[in-house]
Protein backbone atom coordinates (compact mmCIF):
# COMPACT_ATOMS: atom_id res chain seq x y z
CA UNK A 1 0.00 0.00 0.00
CA UNK A 2 2.82 2.20 0.09
CA UNK A 3 4.10 4.25 -3.00
CA UNK A 4 6.83 2.77 -4.71
CA UNK A 5 9.01 6.02 -6.44
CA UNK A 6 9.65 5.99 -9.95
CA UNK A 7 11.33 8.36 -12.19
CA UNK A 8 9.89 10.14 -15.12
CA UNK A 9 12.28 9.11 -18.21
CA UNK A 10 10.28 10.07 -20.91
CA UNK A 11 6.88 12.61 -21.68
CA UNK A 12 4.86 12.43 -24.66
CA UNK A 13 2.50 15.22 -25.27
CA UNK A 14 -0.15 13.36 -27.35
CA UNK A 15 -2.82 15.67 -27.18
CA UNK A 16 -3.44 19.71 -25.37
CA UNK A 17 -4.18 17.72 -22.62
CA UNK A 18 -3.43 14.64 -22.67
CA UNK A 19 0.29 13.52 -21.58
CA UNK A 20 1.94 10.11 -21.59
CA UNK A 21 4.93 9.49 -18.73
CA UNK A 22 6.85 6.75 -18.66
CA UNK A 23 8.38 5.76 -15.54
CA UNK A 24 11.19 3.02 -14.29
CA UNK A 25 11.49 2.33 -10.62
CA UNK A 26 13.91 4.03 -8.63
CA UNK A 27 14.72 0.48 -6.83
CA UNK A 28 13.65 -2.89 -7.95
CA UNK A 29 12.20 -4.61 -10.93
CA UNK A 30 9.21 -3.29 -13.34
CA UNK A 31 5.93 -4.65 -12.01
CA UNK A 32 4.60 -7.07 -13.41
CA UNK A 33 0.94 -6.59 -14.98
CA UNK A 34 -2.17 -7.36 -17.10
CA UNK A 35 -3.37 -5.17 -19.81
CA UNK A 36 -6.33 -3.07 -18.55
CA UNK A 37 -5.38 -2.51 -14.80
CA UNK A 38 -4.55 0.41 -13.21
CA UNK A 39 -2.33 1.97 -10.74
CA UNK A 40 -2.61 4.77 -7.98
CA UNK A 41 -0.25 7.13 -9.15
CA UNK A 42 0.62 10.21 -6.89
CA UNK A 43 1.90 13.66 -7.33
CA UNK A 44 4.29 14.57 -4.75
CA UNK A 45 2.09 16.82 -1.86
CA UNK A 46 -0.88 17.01 -4.37
CA UNK A 47 -2.77 13.56 -4.44
CA UNK A 48 -3.44 10.27 -5.84
CA UNK A 49 -5.40 9.13 -8.58
CA UNK A 50 -6.14 5.95 -10.77
CA UNK A 51 -4.82 6.03 -14.25
CA UNK A 52 -4.51 2.81 -16.42
CA UNK A 53 -1.82 1.58 -17.54
CA UNK A 54 -1.23 2.19 -21.59
CA UNK A 55 1.55 0.04 -21.95
CA UNK A 56 1.33 -3.89 -23.07
CA UNK A 57 3.48 -6.45 -20.69
CA UNK A 58 6.90 -6.55 -21.58
CA UNK A 59 7.67 -2.97 -22.07
CA UNK A 60 10.85 -1.45 -20.17
CA UNK A 61 9.13 1.29 -18.76
CA UNK A 62 5.66 1.91 -17.10
CA UNK A 63 3.55 3.85 -19.42
CA UNK A 64 0.66 5.99 -18.58
CA UNK A 65 -1.75 7.98 -20.33
CA UNK A 66 -2.91 11.09 -18.51
CA UNK A 67 -6.12 13.49 -19.55
CA UNK A 68 -5.39 16.70 -17.24
CA UNK A 69 -9.18 17.18 -15.90
CA UNK A 70 -7.90 18.32 -12.25
CA UNK A 71 -5.39 19.06 -9.90
CA UNK A 72 -3.31 15.77 -9.44
CA UNK A 73 -3.66 14.88 -13.42
CA UNK A 74 -2.82 18.17 -13.74
CA UNK A 75 0.48 18.24 -11.83
CA UNK A 76 1.25 14.68 -13.30
CA UNK A 77 0.87 15.96 -16.63
CA UNK A 78 3.18 18.81 -15.71
CA UNK A 79 5.99 16.56 -14.58
CA UNK A 80 9.26 16.72 -16.32
CA UNK A 81 11.97 14.08 -17.40
CA UNK A 82 13.68 13.03 -14.16
CA UNK A 83 10.87 14.34 -11.44
CA UNK A 84 9.60 11.39 -9.28
CA UNK A 85 6.42 9.89 -9.20
CA UNK A 86 4.65 7.50 -6.68
CA UNK A 87 3.04 4.16 -7.80
CA UNK A 88 1.15 1.67 -6.11
CA UNK A 89 -0.36 -1.44 -7.98
CA UNK A 90 -1.16 -2.99 -10.18
CA UNK A 91 -4.73 -3.16 -9.31
CA UNK A 92 -8.23 -4.55 -10.89
CA UNK A 93 -8.89 -6.68 -13.46
CA UNK A 94 -7.51 -6.91 -17.14
CA UNK A 95 -8.73 -7.10 -20.60
CA UNK A 96 -8.26 -11.34 -20.86
CA UNK A 97 -6.29 -10.38 -23.42
CA UNK A 98 -3.17 -13.11 -24.19
CA UNK A 99 -0.09 -11.77 -23.96
CA UNK A 100 2.77 -12.88 -26.25
CA UNK A 101 5.03 -14.56 -23.87
CA UNK A 102 2.85 -16.14 -21.41
CA UNK A 103 1.78 -19.16 -22.71
CA UNK A 104 -1.68 -18.69 -23.00
CA UNK A 105 -3.86 -19.12 -26.48
CA UNK A 106 -4.89 -16.48 -27.97
CA UNK A 107 -8.64 -15.78 -29.19
CA UNK A 108 -9.49 -17.12 -32.59
CA UNK A 109 -12.38 -14.61 -32.73
CA UNK A 110 -12.59 -11.46 -34.37
CA UNK A 111 -12.34 -9.01 -31.14
CA UNK A 112 -13.88 -5.33 -31.77
CA UNK A 113 -11.85 -2.57 -29.68
CA UNK A 114 -14.23 0.65 -29.19
CA UNK A 115 -12.90 3.75 -27.91
CA UNK A 116 -14.03 7.06 -27.31
CA UNK A 117 -11.58 9.87 -26.17
CA UNK A 118 -9.16 8.81 -23.24
CA UNK A 119 -10.90 5.12 -23.23
CA UNK A 120 -8.44 4.12 -26.22
CA UNK A 121 -5.54 4.02 -23.69
CA UNK A 122 -6.36 1.58 -21.31
CA UNK A 123 -7.31 -0.41 -24.46
CA UNK A 124 -3.95 0.57 -25.98
CA UNK A 125 -1.60 -2.57 -24.55
CA UNK A 126 -4.14 -4.94 -24.82
CA UNK A 127 -4.53 -3.43 -28.87
CA UNK A 128 -1.03 -4.12 -29.48
CA UNK A 129 -0.86 -7.78 -27.90
CA UNK A 130 -4.02 -8.42 -29.93
CA UNK A 131 -2.32 -7.11 -33.25
CA UNK A 132 0.76 -9.49 -32.46
CA UNK A 133 -1.46 -12.13 -31.91
CA UNK A 134 -3.44 -11.63 -35.34
CA UNK A 135 0.00 -11.68 -37.28
CA UNK A 136 0.55 -14.98 -35.62
CA UNK A 137 -2.87 -16.24 -37.01
CA UNK A 138 -5.35 -15.29 -34.24
CA UNK A 139 -8.31 -13.69 -34.65
CA UNK A 140 -8.67 -10.42 -36.65
CA UNK A 141 -8.96 -7.24 -34.87
CA UNK A 142 -11.13 -3.97 -35.34
CA UNK A 143 -10.03 -0.60 -33.76
CA UNK A 144 -12.93 1.43 -33.73
CA UNK A 145 -12.01 5.19 -32.32
CA UNK A 146 -14.17 8.05 -31.52
CA UNK A 147 -13.30 11.62 -30.63
CA UNK A 148 -14.75 14.44 -29.68
CA UNK A 149 -12.66 16.21 -33.08
CA UNK A 150 -9.83 15.49 -34.86
CA UNK A 151 -6.99 17.31 -32.62
CA UNK A 152 -8.16 14.75 -29.59
CA UNK A 153 -7.51 11.22 -31.33
CA UNK A 154 -5.17 9.93 -29.18
CA UNK A 155 -1.53 7.36 -30.48
CA UNK A 156 -2.02 8.63 -34.02
CA UNK A 157 1.28 6.69 -34.54
CA UNK A 158 -0.15 3.66 -33.14
CA UNK A 159 -3.25 3.65 -34.63
CA UNK A 160 -1.26 3.97 -38.21
CA UNK A 161 0.57 0.85 -36.83
CA UNK A 162 -1.88 -1.20 -35.82
CA UNK A 163 -3.18 -0.55 -39.23
CA UNK A 164 -0.02 -1.26 -41.32
CA UNK A 165 0.16 -4.98 -39.13
CA UNK A 166 -3.73 -6.15 -40.20
CA UNK A 167 -5.88 -4.57 -37.63
CA UNK A 168 -9.08 -2.43 -39.64
CA UNK A 169 -8.76 0.82 -38.42
CA UNK A 170 -12.01 3.09 -38.41
CA UNK A 171 -12.41 6.43 -37.17
CA UNK A 172 -14.94 9.14 -36.19
CA UNK A 173 -14.93 12.80 -34.74
CA UNK A 174 -18.04 14.48 -33.55
CA UNK A 175 -17.06 17.63 -34.70
CA UNK A 176 -15.09 17.89 -38.08
CA UNK A 177 -12.76 20.66 -38.93
CA UNK A 178 -11.68 21.72 -42.39
CA UNK A 179 -9.00 19.31 -42.89
CA UNK A 180 -10.55 15.95 -41.78
CA UNK A 181 -12.20 14.03 -44.85
CA UNK A 182 -12.70 11.32 -42.54
CA UNK A 183 -15.90 10.02 -40.56
CA UNK A 184 -18.01 12.25 -38.87
CA UNK A 185 -20.62 10.86 -36.62
CA UNK A 186 -20.91 8.83 -33.61
CA UNK A 187 -18.39 5.85 -32.46
CA UNK A 188 -21.69 3.30 -32.87
CA UNK A 189 -22.15 4.33 -36.79
CA UNK A 190 -18.48 2.43 -37.15
CA UNK A 191 -20.02 -0.80 -36.52
CA UNK A 192 -22.23 -1.49 -39.31
CA UNK A 193 -19.46 -1.62 -41.99
CA UNK A 194 -16.53 -2.34 -39.79
CA UNK A 195 -16.52 -6.09 -41.28
CA UNK A 196 -16.62 -8.25 -38.05
CA UNK A 197 -18.39 -11.64 -37.58
CA UNK A 198 -20.86 -10.59 -35.04
CA UNK A 199 -21.52 -14.49 -34.34
CA UNK A 200 -17.97 -14.83 -33.75
CA UNK A 201 -16.50 -11.89 -32.01
CA UNK A 202 -16.21 -10.32 -29.02
CA UNK A 203 -15.62 -6.39 -27.68
CA UNK A 204 -13.73 -4.30 -25.20
CA UNK A 205 -15.55 -1.18 -25.08
CA UNK A 206 -13.64 2.13 -23.08
CA UNK A 207 -14.96 5.64 -23.00
CA UNK A 208 -17.44 8.24 -21.53
CA UNK A 209 -20.05 5.50 -19.51
CA UNK A 210 -23.32 6.56 -22.03
CA UNK A 211 -20.89 5.53 -25.20
CA UNK A 212 -20.02 2.21 -23.75
CA UNK A 213 -24.13 1.59 -23.02
CA UNK A 214 -24.91 2.50 -26.13
CA UNK A 215 -22.10 0.73 -27.81
CA UNK A 216 -23.02 -2.69 -26.15
CA UNK A 217 -26.37 -2.66 -26.79
CA UNK A 218 -25.48 -1.60 -30.72
CA UNK A 219 -23.09 -4.56 -30.65
CA UNK A 220 -25.85 -6.56 -29.30
CA UNK A 221 -28.66 -5.65 -31.89
CA UNK A 222 -25.58 -7.02 -34.34
CA UNK A 223 -25.77 -10.04 -32.93
CA UNK A 224 -22.66 -10.13 -30.76
CA UNK A 225 -23.28 -12.30 -27.60
CA UNK A 226 -23.69 -10.10 -24.75
CA UNK A 227 -20.81 -12.67 -22.80
CA UNK A 228 -18.32 -11.21 -24.81
CA UNK A 229 -18.69 -7.85 -24.24
CA UNK A 230 -16.32 -6.21 -21.87
CA UNK A 231 -16.33 -3.06 -20.37
CA UNK A 232 -14.15 -0.96 -18.30
CA UNK A 233 -15.79 1.21 -15.48
CA UNK A 234 -14.49 3.52 -13.14
CA UNK A 235 -15.83 5.25 -10.23
CA UNK A 236 -13.82 6.75 -7.57
CA UNK A 237 -10.88 4.54 -6.84
CA UNK A 238 -8.83 5.34 -3.58
CA UNK A 239 -7.38 2.57 -2.15
CA UNK A 240 -7.21 0.16 -4.48
CA UNK A 241 -8.29 -2.85 -2.87
CA UNK A 242 -11.96 -3.10 -1.76
CA UNK A 243 -11.50 -1.83 1.06
CA UNK A 244 -13.09 2.13 1.62
CA UNK A 245 -15.85 1.30 -1.02
CA UNK A 246 -15.18 4.40 -2.40
CA UNK A 247 -15.73 2.78 -5.89
CA UNK A 248 -19.10 0.60 -5.43
CA UNK A 249 -21.27 0.03 -8.01
CA UNK A 250 -23.78 -2.12 -6.83
CA UNK A 251 -22.35 -5.18 -5.36
CA UNK A 252 -19.12 -4.46 -7.26
CA UNK A 253 -16.04 -2.82 -5.74
CA UNK A 254 -14.72 -1.53 -9.29
CA UNK A 255 -11.34 -1.17 -7.79
CA UNK A 256 -11.09 -5.03 -6.96
CA UNK A 257 -13.39 -6.58 -9.33
CA UNK A 258 -13.28 -4.06 -12.04
CA UNK A 259 -12.36 -1.79 -14.21
CA UNK A 260 -12.75 -4.42 -16.51
CA UNK A 261 -16.33 -6.51 -15.91
CA UNK A 262 -18.53 -8.26 -18.35
CA UNK A 263 -21.17 -6.32 -19.91
CA UNK A 264 -23.85 -8.79 -19.74
CA UNK A 265 -26.50 -9.21 -17.08
CA UNK A 266 -26.22 -7.36 -13.86
CA UNK A 267 -23.44 -4.69 -14.99
CA UNK A 268 -25.91 -3.70 -18.05
CA UNK A 269 -28.49 -2.77 -15.60
CA UNK A 270 -26.61 -1.38 -13.49
CA UNK A 271 -25.36 1.14 -16.11
CA UNK A 272 -28.73 2.26 -16.88
CA UNK A 273 -29.73 3.01 -13.18
CA UNK A 274 -29.23 6.38 -11.13
CA UNK A 275 -26.58 7.11 -8.49
CA UNK A 276 -27.39 7.80 -5.18
CA UNK B 1 -25.45 -11.85 -65.35
CA UNK B 2 -25.99 -8.31 -65.20
CA UNK B 3 -27.60 -8.09 -61.62
CA UNK B 4 -30.84 -6.66 -61.86
CA UNK B 5 -32.44 -3.53 -60.00
CA UNK B 6 -34.65 -4.96 -58.20
CA UNK B 7 -32.04 -7.65 -56.45
CA UNK B 8 -29.66 -4.15 -56.30
CA UNK B 9 -32.86 -2.65 -54.09
CA UNK B 10 -33.55 -5.94 -52.31
CA UNK B 11 -29.64 -6.32 -51.13
CA UNK B 12 -30.03 -2.87 -49.34
CA UNK B 13 -30.37 -3.40 -45.62
CA UNK B 14 -33.08 -1.12 -46.36
CA UNK B 15 -35.13 -2.99 -47.86
CA UNK B 16 -34.52 -6.22 -45.43
CA UNK B 17 -37.15 -7.96 -44.95
CA UNK B 18 -39.62 -6.01 -47.54
CA UNK B 19 -42.19 -8.40 -49.52
CA UNK B 20 -42.02 -9.19 -52.82
CA UNK B 21 -44.45 -6.62 -54.82
CA UNK B 22 -42.88 -3.85 -52.23
CA UNK B 23 -39.49 -4.74 -53.57
CA UNK B 24 -40.75 -4.48 -57.09
CA UNK B 25 -42.61 -0.99 -56.43
CA UNK B 26 -39.45 -0.05 -55.39
CA UNK B 27 -37.52 -1.35 -57.95
CA UNK B 28 -39.58 -0.10 -60.25
CA UNK B 29 -39.04 3.99 -59.44
CA UNK B 30 -35.22 2.82 -58.98
CA UNK B 31 -32.34 3.65 -61.03
CA UNK B 32 -27.98 2.89 -60.13
CA UNK B 33 -26.16 6.17 -59.99
CA UNK B 34 -23.06 7.01 -59.42
CA UNK B 35 -20.90 10.17 -58.15
CA UNK B 36 -17.51 11.54 -58.22
CA UNK B 37 -15.61 12.86 -55.28
CA UNK B 38 -16.88 16.24 -54.42
CA UNK B 39 -19.70 15.37 -56.35
CA UNK B 40 -23.31 16.77 -55.18
CA UNK B 41 -26.43 14.32 -53.97
CA UNK B 42 -29.11 17.14 -53.49
CA UNK B 43 -28.16 20.60 -52.20
CA UNK B 44 -30.00 22.27 -49.70
CA UNK B 45 -33.19 24.59 -50.84
CA UNK B 46 -32.98 22.34 -53.77
CA UNK B 47 -36.44 19.92 -54.82
CA UNK B 48 -36.36 17.40 -52.80
CA UNK B 49 -38.14 14.35 -54.76
CA UNK B 50 -34.87 11.57 -54.53
CA UNK B 51 -33.64 9.87 -51.61
CA UNK B 52 -30.44 7.37 -51.93
CA UNK B 53 -29.59 4.05 -50.50
CA UNK B 54 -26.10 4.01 -50.87
CA UNK B 55 -23.90 1.05 -51.67
CA UNK B 56 -20.36 1.95 -51.46
CA UNK B 57 -18.11 5.39 -51.00
CA UNK B 58 -18.90 7.69 -48.31
CA UNK B 59 -21.15 10.87 -48.50
CA UNK B 60 -20.84 13.78 -46.50
CA UNK B 61 -24.01 15.45 -45.34
CA UNK B 62 -22.81 19.49 -44.46
CA UNK B 63 -24.35 22.97 -44.99
CA UNK B 64 -22.49 26.50 -45.33
CA UNK B 65 -21.76 28.13 -42.34
CA UNK B 66 -20.71 32.16 -43.09
CA UNK B 67 -17.36 32.39 -41.65
CA UNK B 68 -16.76 28.97 -41.50
CA UNK B 69 -17.13 27.56 -44.65
CA UNK B 70 -18.46 24.02 -45.15
CA UNK B 71 -18.90 22.41 -42.21
CA UNK B 72 -19.50 18.35 -42.40
CA UNK B 73 -22.54 17.38 -39.99
CA UNK B 74 -22.58 13.68 -40.40
CA UNK B 75 -21.22 11.28 -42.66
CA UNK B 76 -23.01 8.41 -44.51
CA UNK B 77 -21.34 5.02 -45.74
CA UNK B 78 -22.28 1.69 -47.43
CA UNK B 79 -25.91 0.77 -46.27
CA UNK B 80 -26.78 4.16 -44.83
CA UNK B 81 -29.77 5.79 -46.88
CA UNK B 82 -29.45 9.72 -47.77
CA UNK B 83 -32.23 11.51 -47.76
CA UNK B 84 -35.43 11.89 -46.26
CA UNK B 85 -37.15 15.68 -47.28
CA UNK B 86 -38.82 14.12 -49.93
CA UNK B 87 -41.46 12.43 -47.36
CA UNK B 88 -42.62 15.76 -45.84
CA UNK B 89 -43.79 18.86 -47.58
CA UNK B 90 -42.32 21.56 -48.76
CA UNK B 91 -40.32 18.86 -50.11
CA UNK B 92 -37.11 20.40 -50.21
CA UNK B 93 -33.66 19.13 -48.68
CA UNK B 94 -32.14 21.01 -45.90
CA UNK B 95 -28.93 20.07 -46.31
CA UNK B 96 -25.75 19.27 -48.75
CA UNK B 97 -25.04 15.86 -49.50
CA UNK B 98 -21.93 15.56 -51.51
CA UNK B 99 -19.58 12.42 -52.21
CA UNK B 100 -16.12 12.00 -50.24
CA UNK B 101 -15.49 8.86 -52.43
CA UNK B 102 -16.27 7.23 -55.69
CA UNK B 103 -19.73 6.25 -54.80
CA UNK B 104 -22.60 4.02 -55.88
CA UNK B 105 -25.88 4.20 -54.57
CA UNK B 106 -29.20 3.15 -55.97
CA UNK B 107 -31.64 6.91 -56.47
CA UNK B 108 -34.80 6.10 -55.59
CA UNK B 109 -37.57 8.89 -56.99
CA UNK B 110 -39.74 9.64 -54.07
CA UNK B 111 -42.11 11.68 -55.97
CA UNK B 112 -42.95 8.46 -57.73
CA UNK B 113 -43.19 6.32 -54.14
CA UNK B 114 -45.21 9.24 -52.66
CA UNK B 115 -47.55 8.44 -54.88
CA UNK B 116 -47.36 4.73 -55.34
CA UNK B 117 -48.11 4.74 -51.50
CA UNK B 118 -50.97 6.89 -51.76
CA UNK B 119 -52.89 3.89 -54.05
CA UNK B 120 -51.33 1.77 -51.33
CA UNK B 121 -50.91 2.18 -47.76
CA UNK B 122 -48.80 -1.23 -46.91
CA UNK B 123 -46.16 0.33 -49.36
CA UNK B 124 -46.61 3.91 -47.51
CA UNK B 125 -46.57 1.69 -44.03
CA UNK B 126 -43.51 -0.20 -45.01
CA UNK B 127 -41.68 3.13 -46.34
CA UNK B 128 -42.40 4.81 -43.18
CA UNK B 129 -41.46 1.66 -40.80
CA UNK B 130 -37.98 2.06 -42.14
CA UNK B 131 -37.57 5.63 -42.59
CA UNK B 132 -38.50 5.86 -39.01
CA UNK B 133 -36.07 3.18 -37.75
CA UNK B 134 -33.26 5.24 -39.69
CA UNK B 135 -34.61 8.38 -38.40
CA UNK B 136 -34.69 6.94 -34.79
CA UNK B 137 -31.26 6.04 -34.77
CA UNK B 138 -29.98 9.33 -36.22
CA UNK B 139 -32.06 11.25 -33.86
CA UNK B 140 -30.45 8.64 -31.16
CA UNK B 141 -26.57 9.60 -32.38
CA UNK B 142 -27.58 13.58 -32.75
CA UNK B 143 -28.64 13.22 -28.61
CA UNK B 144 -25.37 11.60 -28.01
CA UNK B 145 -22.99 13.95 -29.81
CA UNK B 146 -25.47 16.75 -27.72
CA UNK B 147 -23.96 15.36 -24.77
CA UNK B 148 -20.16 15.88 -25.61
CA UNK B 149 -19.56 12.68 -24.11
CA UNK B 150 -15.61 13.53 -25.06
CA UNK B 151 -15.56 17.75 -23.57
CA UNK B 152 -14.24 18.63 -20.35
CA UNK B 153 -14.70 16.76 -17.46
CA UNK B 154 -13.52 17.36 -14.11
CA UNK B 155 -11.85 15.05 -11.80
CA UNK B 156 -8.94 14.64 -9.79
Amino acid sequence: MTPALHRVTERIRETADVTTLLLEPLEGPLMNYRCGQFNMLSALAVGEVAISLSGAPGESRLRHSIRDVGAVSRSLCRSRVGDLVGVRGPFGSDWQVAHENDGSEADSRDTVVVAGGIGLAPLRGAVEELVKAGQRGAGRVFVLVGAREPSQIVFNDDLESWARRGARVALTVDRATSTWDGRVGLVTSLLGDAGFDPKNARALLCGPEIMMRFTARALVDLGVDPEGILVSLERNMHCGVGWCGHCQLGPFLLCRDGPVVPYAGLVAELLTQRER
Amino acid sequence: MSTTMRELVASHPFTSGMQEGTLELIAGCSTNVVFAPGEMLCAEGASADTFYLLRRGRVSIDVHAPGQGTVIIETAGPGDVVGWSWLVPPYQWTFDARAMDPVGCIAVDGACLRTKALDDPSLGFALLSRVSVTLLSRLQATRMRLLDLYGDQRGH
